[in-house]
């Protein structure tokens, strides 16, 4: 706890430094915690067998992420450098168990569906990563756009994980029957290993994404490279 | 509650294995399961850290309850764990620092690995005695150990063969999980006779 380097991330990809100009924007899409850092995995793995509760863990987390973010934001210059781990520890703690009254008093189904997943939001890395390295150096309304911004994205891919998992291992949408009664749900995505699955399946999906938008723009850089001397070459002979 | 010992032990080990079944400490599952030798290590100082805490959230948890103060719970839980893990890494650090040395960084990344904290959690809503607190916990991070070694050894493996650019990478280590969880699945069957 007392040691001043920054802390690893612990999944296997180190996030990329934040680039963007827009805080909010960076975190839903960009630098989407899930599909691009693969971070916070667990809730994401475990909470995702339904549309329902991948939205009510979504916004339980973006809640948690806003108002760390903001309060540790608030005391980012006040806290020596060697417990700030610690202190961060305290503040996300206490956000936690502020939503966990909150959704046991909103909803007690839904406070049952996510069972302990709602007092594990604590040990979730992106809410310490996004503290150690966003809302530590940065002003107060950034850093509360950041956590709006990343938590609605990790409320983004939960949603696109509980979708396919729900079609999929029990045929409805919300709660709503998609297909008519011949249909044969295909429980295993509902199961563990369907978890698994499909997280695989969404990660190829947004890898070929990306390598397809790379390949286009390096084509387009290919082709401006070609295109200058050519045209350096015509001034050369007029 | 009154489960018998074996029953919590197999539960916790097997039926619902705290990796592949239940989802816990999927980040460092994910992240520290691509060499065998960095697997056993970080799986036995977690399961030293995870019976450790187990233990000591289970006095604190009855303190708390006969001061009437259970909202504390999280934050004390937590700040357990991260002390056990400090004296984790003094403990390890006096008696073998070339141990010290190779574990590195992994060992203060514990404290934000959710299965260590999930213990303490489970058994207190669980309402389990200390033996079984202690069983459960030993349990638990046995079968994390377990898991997260199987992998490492499966990617071991799959290093050397041919597989498509798209899916190395993170998205190969969720398929190869997938399967091993589908034979944890296997196990199923025998939570039903308990």
């Amino acid at each position: 706890m007392s040691d001043p380097q920054p802390i690893p991330s612990c999944c296997g990809t180190a996030p990329p430094a934040p680039g963007g100009s827009n805080p909010f924007v960076n975190g839903l899409w960009k630098q989407n915690p899930v599909f691009v850092q693969v971070l916070g995995m667990c809730p994401t793995l475990a909470i995702t067998n339904s549309v329902r509760n991948a939205l009510a863990m979504g916004l339980a987390t973006t809640f948690v992420l806003a108002s760390s973010n903001t309060l540790i934001s608030m005391v980012r210059k006040l806290v020596p450098k060697q417990v700030r781990i610690a202190t961060y520890i305290a503040i996300i703690a206490t956000s936690v168990t502020v939503v966990d009254y909150l959704v046991k008093a909103a909803s007690i189904s839904v406070y049952k569906a996510l069972g302990p997943f709602i007092p594990l939001i604590v040990a979730n890395c992106i809410i310490l990563e996004r503290a150690e390295g966003f809302a530590s150096k940065k002003p107060v309304f950034a850093s509360l756009l950041d956590g709006l911004g990343m938590g609605l994205g990790f409320a983004f891919a939960l949603t696109c994980l509980g979708s396919v998992r729900e079609i999929l291992g029990a045929g409805t949408f919300l709660g709503v029957p998609l297909f008519g009664s011949h249909f044969e749900p295909w429980v295993l995505f509902l199961l563990p290993p369907g978890g698994f699955i499909s997280l695989a399946l969404w990660l190829v999906t947004f890898t070929t994404f990306r390598q397809i938008k790379a390949r286009r723009a390096a084509r387009a850089a290919a082709a401006a490279a070609e295109t200058v001397p050519a045209g350096q070459l015509v001034e050369v002979r007029s | 509650m009154n489960e018998s010992l074996t029953h919590i032990f197999l539960d916790a080990f097997l039926i619902n294995n705290f990796v592949l079944c239940v989802f816990l400490g999927m980040c460092s599952f994910l992240g520290l399961s691509s060499k065998f030798t960095t697997a056993w290590r970080m799986g036995v100082s977690v399961m030293f850290v995870i019976t450790v805490s187990g233990v000591l959230s289970y006095g604190i948890n009855t303190l708390l309850v006969t001061l009437h103060a259970e909202y504390l719970r999280l934050i004390t839980f937590i700040i357990i764990i991260a002390a056990t893990v400090q004296l984790t890494e003094m403990f390890i650090k006096k008696v073998s620092p070339s141990l010290f040395r190779e574990l590195g960084v992994y060992l203060p990344l514990i404290t934000t690995n959710c299965a260590v904290l999930a213990v303490p959690l489970f058994q207190t809503a669980r309402g389990y005695n200390l033996l079984q607190s202690t069983v459960f916990a030993i349990a638990a991070s046995g079968g994390y150990a377990s898991a997260l070694v199987l992998l490492s050894l499966v990617r071991e493996r799959v290093d050397l063969s041919d597989i498509p650019n798209l899916v190395k990478g993170t998205a190969l280590t969720l398929v190869l999980a997938s399967v091993l969880s589908l034979a944890f699945m296997g196990f199923a069957g025998m939570g039903s006779g308990g």
